[in-house]
């Protein structure tokens, strides 16, 4: 079932009239409030994660000063970045009304391969490792697009299956082994290091994926459609949007930003063993909701789910700072989660009903 | 548009059959739409203007007869298909995407491109011009969920002409609109006529056909009646050709007799939905709740049930006031309630039929919390016998059932909680005859029993020949109570479509 978003009925009846924009339209009665709070609402999601990222940080840095320190904000920024990557590709996904849980699993399957071929053969260009890691997560996106749109299996039980076969791969292709920092040429390492007019290169592939993800998203007719085939399947089959094509590429990208993220995984942690990126799925999918994704598709942007990533990791430096126990941060992540939704049903609810009443009085 | 024949047909159907699990809903039907021409299609619930409507719009293919554009013979095989040869559908429930725009929902997929993808400020511009051209101050920066559904409405006719549509097919578009929406809409809909647009109009509201229509077709049962220009036609001739129906013997309704007021309802009210409902129901009678569908007949029955949450009003049980909060103190209190869909509402369908006949007894049938399996078949037993469910095993699932056995299962499984009102909506839509007339035995029996009765039902035969009383519900308000005696189907009709101007007796 979707939200009360997805079926907010009639509203006020002069809203025929309504030409202004809604920032003027506020000051008038009853009917425009419904209006404007449905617009702040529209856009609450990633105003809101944005009002409470600058909080927190306010907050942490009262109490530790070191918080706010330039050192400290770029390790936030480093430590996020592996996970916007894969957030933006999982919100292609769920904008769809789709998920894919095996995100973690094809991090980490591909973290391994990459690594291991590069301890292998130490020779390899580094530009050949990301391509490699880049198409081995197409790949396995291919798996996960064609079962949900040809085998027309629900996106959440073909990618829990995916989740544990890629991770069965992993642990055949790596039989307990590991790779370690020692075993590969320092110039995959410098992925995760090196920095391009002072900024780190992680932090830049992350900003390139957002950019174009974000401009796809805007600029790009497909990029349209995934909104509109979240926002009302059978609409979008009524307007001659090719669902199946669009939701399989949805997959087929996000499994290849999984890759570029499996790549900057083994240059980032330097020891990988099939273990790698395990349980990452649900960090993802918490940073997309919590970035204010509609987890039923239609709603949400790449840059919300970055927002949504950095918040988290925030939350994650902040109490190592604060030399807080570690049980906390689950739990407060936990509670992030809940907060974002919960407030989300409520102002939606809220809405519902204000519109009902507006129409009645008409 | 393109240069127009204004004497041939934009669209025309010719002996159009379709029939949906062996029940006919459209039986050769022919229906020609002029260019330039409003053409009303009326017909009473279930007389298969839905079923025209989506034949028009490549969601259903017709099983027999022919769809012609322009003169040449057509499959519409898909709603894009039907698009592209310029035929635009209005449905009652705008397909639309609620979190997009207005612009975005008019040019999906069509989105006007620059260097940089798409061009939002010429979007912007465009549908902002196609507004004006409307004459509709609509701003198509506006998410679709904000809007009512009548500018839901505008967004659809302005997507039609932006798609350069000969037809424009609009299925009850004033269905939920107030009088004011319903003048623009009908200033708009004129000027696709000037424009050359064949239009069609479904409306349920007789004064609205005359007002809009050019020319007039009457559907009854899935059958053409007439067609004729709107100047030829009056109300009351309209409304014998919607009904002209014969009763028949199908339903025989025993004697019963009536008792203490068993239900109360003063004042009842939801906002938006019903008001001011009010009426008793006795011990041992058949309450009839006709009107069209969208009246608010379910709507009431829901909030009886407690499904829904009124606003105001009463509800007295046996001259005692109760408030029924859920469905659960419904049934504590003696309801039942057999929902008007029974696939999604009333059954289980996976479920074994025993076990959807005991599911709202299922607590009095355990022990220790356990249920006790030997306990649940006797009474599904019991029950299921004493409707005659046709079944080749009480333990295989619903869906192995006739629509009219799933029916008795439904029932059955009410009659289980030993009710005292029994609240029935629609108990015999899609049911082949024969079950039909075994639905009425049984509730007309189950009323000489003393269970109070309250059947709603858009099959007026059915109404007449089943209830005691009749209250007819036109735009959630009760416009008419009429008695056994003086009820018939022309009374109830032109109560139902608002035709009754006060609520004197005519």
């Amino acid at each position: 079932m979707r939200p009360l978003a997805r079926t907010v009925p009639v509203p006020p009846p002069e809203a025929a009239q309504a030409v202004e924009p809604v920032e003027e339209v506020r000051f008038g009665g009853r009917r425009l409030r419904a209006r404007a709070l449905l617009d702040v609402a529209g856009r609450v999601r990633e105003a809101g994660i944005a009002v409470a990222l600058a909080l927190f940080v306010l907050v942490v840095a009262v109490i530790e000063p070191r918080f706010i320190e330039p050192n400290n904000l770029e390790e936030i920024l480093l430590s996020v970045s592996i996970l916007a990557i894969v957030a933006v590709g999982q919100t292609l996904v769920v904008l769809t009304r789709n998920i894919d849980l095996s995100v973690g699993s094809t991090v980490g399957l591909v973290a391994f391969v990459c690594a291991d071929t590069l301890k292998g053969s130490p020779g390899t260009s580094v530009v050949l490792v990301v391509l490699l890691g880049v198409v081995l997560g197409a790949g396995l996106g291919v798996v996960n697009g064609l079962l949900v749109t040809v085998g027309r299996v629900p996106a959440i039980v073909a990618t829990l299956g995916t989740l544990y076969i890629f991770r069965g791969l992993d642990f055949t292709i790596a039989g307990g082994k590991e790779v370690s920092a020692s075993d590969v040429p320092d110039a995959y390492l410098d992925l995760a290091t090196s920095r391009v007019l002072g900024i780190p290169v992680l932090i830049l592939f992350a900003a390139v994926v957002v950019l174009i993800a974000s401009l796809a998203l805007r600029r790009m007719r497909s990029g349209r459609e995934l909104y509109a085939i979240g926002s009302n399947p059978e609409a979008a089959r009524l307007a001659g949007v090719p669902s199946g094509r669009l939701v399989f590429l949805a997959f087929v990208v996000c499994g290849a930003l999984c890759g570029l993220a499996g790549v900057l995984w083994g240059a980032r942690f330097a020891t990988v063993d099939a273990r790698a990126a395990t349980g990452f799925e649900l960090t993802v999918v918490a940073a997309v909701v919590v970035g204010g994704v509609n987890i039923f598709g239609g709603s949400g942007t790449a840059i919300g789910a970055t927002l949504g990533a950095i918040l988290l990791g925030t939350i994650e430096n902040a109490l190592s700072i604060l030399k807080l126990n570690p049980f906390w941060l689950q739990a407060i992540q936990g509670a992030v989660i809940i907060a974002a939704v919960t407030l989300d049903a409520i102002v939606t609810r809220r809405l519902q009903r204000a519109l009902r009443r507006a129409r009645a009085r008409r | 548009m393109s240069e127009l024949d204004h004497s041939a047909p934009a669209i025309e159907l010719r002996g159009v059959r379709k029939s949906f699990g062996g029940v006919q809903a459209v039986r050769g039907v022919d229906l020609a739409l002029m260019p330039g021409e409003i053409h009303a299609v009326v017909g009473e619930n279930g007389a298969g203007k839905s079923t025209l409507v989506r034949i028009l719009g490549g969601v259903y293919r017709p099983d027999e007869g022919s769809v012609v554009v322009e003169g040449e013979r057509v499959d519409l095989h898909s709603p894009a298909n039907a698009r592209a040869r310029g035929v635009a559908v209005i449905y009652q429930e705008p397909a639309l995407f609620p979190d997009l725009d207005v612009a975005e929902n008019i040019f999906m997929g069509r989105q006007p491109r620059g260097r940089l993808g798409i061009d939002w400020r010429e979007m912007y511009r465009e549908v902002g011009e196609l507004m004006g051209s409307l004459g509709v101050a609509l701003d198509p920066r506006t998410p679709i969920q904000g809007l009512s559904v009548a500018d839901q409405q505008l967004v659809e006719i302005a997507k039609a002409l932006s798609l350069d549509a000969r037809v424009v097919v609009m299925d009850e578009p004033t269905a939920a609109l107030s009088s004011r929406e319903t003048e623009q809409l009908f200033r708009i809909v004129k000027g696709l006529r000037e424009r050359g647009v064949a239009v069609l109009f479904i409306s349920h509201r007789i004064e609205e056909v005359f007002e809009l229509g050019d020319t007039v077709t009457v559907l009854r049962d899935g059958e053409h009646v007439i067609t004729k220009p709107a100047a030829q036609l009056d109300a009351a001739v309209l409304i014998r050709h919607m009904v002209g129906r014969d009763l028949g013997e199908l339903f025989p309704k025993e004697h019963a007799d009536i008792g203490a007021p068993l239900l109360e309802v003063r004042g009842l009210a939801r906002q938006g939905v019903f008001e001011d409902v009010s009426f008793t129901l006795r011990r041992g009678e058949i309450l009839g709740l006709a009107g069209l569908v969208g009246a608010g007949r379910t709507e009431v029955a829901r909030a009886l049930f407690g499904i829904d949450k009124v606003d105001s009003g009463e509800i007295l049980l046996e001259g005692r006031p109760v408030a029924i909060g859920s469905p659960s103190d419904a049934v504590s209190a003696g309801l039942a309630f057999v929902p008007e869909d029974r696939q999604h509402q009333g059954l289980v369908l996976e479920m074994a039929i025993e076990r959807n006949a005991t599911l709202p007894i299922l607590r009095r049938l355990t022990r220790l919390g356990l249920i006790q399996r030997r306990r649940e078949r006797a009474v599904a037993r019991e029950y299921t016998g004493r409707l005659q469910v046709k079944a080749a095993g009480l333990d295989l699932p619903a869906t192995s059932l006739s629509g009219g056995n799933q029916q008795k299962v439904v029932l059955a499984k009410w009659l289980a909680t030993d009710p005292s009102l029994l609240i029935l909506d629609e108990p015999t839509r899609g049911i082949d005859i024969g079950t039909k007339a075994e639905v009425h035995r049984i509730v007309s029996g189950l009323a000489a029993r003393g269970l109070g009765i309250l059947l709603i039902s858009s099959e007026l035969p059915e109404v007449l020949a089943m209830a005691d009383r009749v209250l007819v519900m036109h735009e959630g308000r009760i416009t008419r109570e009429l008695g056994r005696d003086e009820a018939d189907q022309e009374k109830i009709m032109r109560a139902a479509t608002g035709q009754d101007g006060a609520r004197a007796a005519s």
